[in-house]
Parts: structure tokens; sequence; C-alpha cells
């Protein structure tokens, strides 16, 4: 242990994802040895993250708005909505310029043994947006791993009864990644191929 | 990975077979997973880039894959160096969302069912492959799968509760009063205050459901289902302690 505001920060860096004890450590002390000034930058940016971004009010991409710049963009085509998991992925797939409808973020996949059901993603805002007749193609774009595919099984039931073109991102993408990782060809290439789940 | 001779490396390195009960983000894109296997008990190991476009190993150590992994020793952590994908059964639970909660109800409990418990970890690591292969095949009813997994996997961890005789004075049954922390059903005479009385063909598919009766748990009205996934979660919950968050996620027929 540590003397007071070392071992705070210590405790704090531990908890992030990712970062084991000994990493905190390591960080902690690379933070006491680093300069002043970027020490403060960082601190401020935190701090701005918290305070000006929050989470788009319809789809829940971030945003320094009540709504974000996608949702505000009146060009992006209104029939086309594009599920993913988290914000990460609006950027994943804006990188390969082949959408151009707009975007419902969920906020992670269905994994009960995390303890996260249907009800702790942004499933029944995205049913509450459907009410909306202009949207006529969903394209479910969850990471193409066991937890996403079980939310993409889970949303193509839930929206049969609907009566929307309901789409998954073609094979091709690998097997067990995050889509964050996918290349722009790749994935790209998967939303060109999509396949039909419904409709 | 530091290089290690390869001496070292057959030392500290073994292969064995092994169920994926579940899988954690590590890192940029890594994931710590959780692994039962027959001899070993509950493993954790690190699978390292599997998130990754170009990781192999990504769609075998997927949640509910059988699989052979080589693993070398690690002071914390295992770490897993290949994988064979040996039976999908993930595929097609992630194809179907009733089968999907039921499985991670499973594996949340037999991950905590083995965390310490080296012990029986053999025949935990049998009766849970059984189950989610049963899972997977599609034609049993997965909440009745789940039901009698979790009372199997309660007796094998050496908490056996009986549906049949008396579990204070051994009367034999059929009895109609169930005391869950008596652990099952209770006579007449030996009753406590705070006894169940659910159905006679609760209790009935209850018996079935922990020797594995499937005939009768087959044959069971979707009333008696209910009944008995209500008690078999409040016996769950009184051994384990803490919740097993999985469950009230389980979608039932
Ligand atoms: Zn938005
Ligand atoms: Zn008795």
């Amino acid at each position: 242990m540590y003397e007071g505001a070392v071992q705070e920060l210590i405790d704090e860096l531990g908890r992030l994802p990712g970062v084991g004890p000994k990493s905190a450590q390591r960080i902690a002390f690379h933070i006491l040895e680093a300069d002043p000034e970027d020490m403060k930058r960082l601190s401020d940016a935190i701090r701005a993250v918290k305070e000006r971004v929050k989470f788009c009010s319809i789809c829940f991409n971030v945003s320094e708005q009540e709504t974000c710049a996608i949702c505000r963009d009146p060009r992006r085509d209104e029939t086309v909505l594009c599920v993913v998991e988290e914000s990460k992925d609006v950027m994943a797939v804006e990188r390969t310029r082949s959408f151009r409808g707009r975007y419902h973020v969920l906020g992670g996949s269905i994994n009960p043994i995390a303890g996260i059901g249907p009800d702790q993603l942004h499933i029944r805002e995205l049913l509450n947006r459907l009410s909306d007749d202009r949207i006529e193609e969903i394209i479910i774009a969850t990471d193409p791993n066991l937890e996403g595919e079980a939310t993409a099984t889970y949303l193509a039931r839930m929206l049969k009864t609907i009566g929307i073109k309901v789409t998954r991102l073609a094979s091709g993408l690998p097997v067990g990644g995050d889509l964050e990782y996918a290349d722009e060809v790749t994935l790209g290439r998967a939303f060109e191929g999509r396949r039909s789940l419904i409709g | 990975m530091e290089p290690v001779s390869p001496s070292l490396f057959a030392a500290k390195s073994y292969r064995t077979p092994a169920l994926v009960l579940r899988t954690h983000k590590l890192g940029e894109a890594d994931r710590i997973v959780v692994l039962l296997t027959p001899e070993h008990g509950q493993v954790r190991a690190v699978a390292k880039g599997v998130r990754r476009t170009s990781s192999k190993l990504g769609a075998t150590l997927e949640p509910f894959m059988f699989v052979d992994v080589q693993l070398v020793r690690g002071r914390t952590l295992e770490v897993v160096t290949q994988a064979q994908l040996r039976a999908p059964y993930g595929q097609a639970l992630a194809a179907d969302y009733a089968r999907y909660t039921s499985a991670h109800a499973m594996a949340e409990t037999a991950e905590r069912l083995t965390e310490t418990d080296g012990e029986s970890g053999a025949a935990q690591f049998r009766l849970l492959h059984g189950a989610v292969a049963a899972l997977a095949r599609g034609d049993t009813d997965p909440g009745l799968l789940l039901d009698s997994y979790l009372l199997r996997a309660l007796a094998t961890a050496g908490w056996a509760p009986s549906f049949t005789d008396c579990v204070r004075c051994g009367a034999p049954g059929p009895h109609t009063a169930v005391n869950i922390p008596l652990g099952g059903v209770v006579c007449h005479d030996c009753r406590p205050a705070g006894s169940q009385s659910p159905a006679p063909e609760t209790v009935g598919l209850l018996a079935a459901l922990l020797s594995g009766d499937w005939s009768r748990a087959n044959g069971s009205p979707p009333g008696a289902r209910r009944e008995a996934a209500g008690i078999v979660a409040g016996y769950l919950q009184w051994h384990l302690e803490r919740v097993v968050k999985s469950l009230k996620h389980v979608e039932r027929a």
C-alpha cells in the first residue's frame, strides 16, 4: 500500500477495464513522473468528456448535443437503420462509407451471465423508433461473435411481428471478433452482401 | 509472451478438452476465457488477440464451445496457445434465444460450483457437457433441461435434494410438502412451518428431473414445469448464496 493520493489513483485506475493491479501501479507511477502539463491535459479531457459528452436521445450514439450529428444530418437516409452494439461500431461503419442511413446503438449485447438481458439494452427505444413508418429496413450489425449472434436472433424474432425488412451483415466477417476491428473493405462488403432475416 | 526454451515450454504446457463457460474482454484485443475441464477443474486462461479479425482462435474460444486446448501455465492465468473445435454447441445455441439463455444459467452455475471445489470437476464437466449438448440438439424443452441440470449439479456438489423420501425421517414418499432449506420433500409429521405445498405433479416432475426420467418429465403439464422451476431456483439460491444473475433472463416456454 502507498500513501493516500497515490494509492487512491492506483485503486481508481485498477477499476478501468483491462487494467490489472500491476498495470494500475505502472500507470500511476507514469503519471507521477510525467510532465505536469501533459497530465493536466489528460485530466481536462476526462472532465470534458464527462461534462460535455452525453448520449444522443434518439440513437444513443455519443454526442455533445441533445442529438448526434448523424441524427441531425438531413442528408442521411431515414429509411434504413443500422443497429450496432456500441458507439465505436458507428465509427467503424462510418469509415466504410458504404452506409448512408442512421444508427441505433444498443449499448452492448445480450449476455445473461454478465447480467445483461434485453431490458438492460436500448431495445425498447428501438421499438419506439419503429413506430415511425418511414423506416423500411433494419440492418443488424452486432458483433460477429456468439453474443452478437444471439442478440441478432432475439431482435429478428421481435421484429418479425412488425413487418419491416430485417437484414444481417453478410458472412465474411471474422467470427469471434469485434466489429470495430474489421477492416473497412471487409465491413463494406459485408454491408453490400447483407442477407435477409425477415421480409 | 516471453520466449521460453522448448523443454521448459513442454514442462509448463498441457493439453485438455474443455467447455468454454464464459469470456471477458481483456485490454485491447484479448479475452479471458473461463474453461471447465475434466481433469483440471475450472481454468482461467488468456487468449491473446482473439478479438482481432486475423485471429483464428476467436471463433473457437466462444461460450459453450467444446474444444481441445493447449495451455501454458502462468502465475495467475494460463495462456491458450492452441485450440481446436470439437463441437460447436454455441453456434446452435446463439440461433435460439430460449436455449441461449438456458445455457447461460447452466454455465454460470457450473462456474460457481467449480470455483473452489476441484474434487467434483470431472463429474461437473460430464454433467455440463451432456446438458449443453442436449440443449444444442434442440429436441427437449430447454427449461426442463436447465432445471434437471441445476438439480443434478447441486447434487454432484454435495447438496442432493430428495423429492421422494422425507428428507428428515426418511419415510418413503410420495410426499406433497417441500421445504427448501431442508432439501426437498417432508412428510406430514416432519413438515415445519413455512414449507411449500406444490401440486403433486410438480413434486413428481422434480423427482423425474433429478433422476433423469425424461419420458415422465416430457409428459409434464406447463403448470408443473413453472412451479418446479420456481422450486429449483429457490434451492439453487439457498445453496449458492449469491444470486445466479442469468436465471432471471432465462426465457421459459
Ligand atoms: Zn443520434
Ligand atoms: Zn418425515
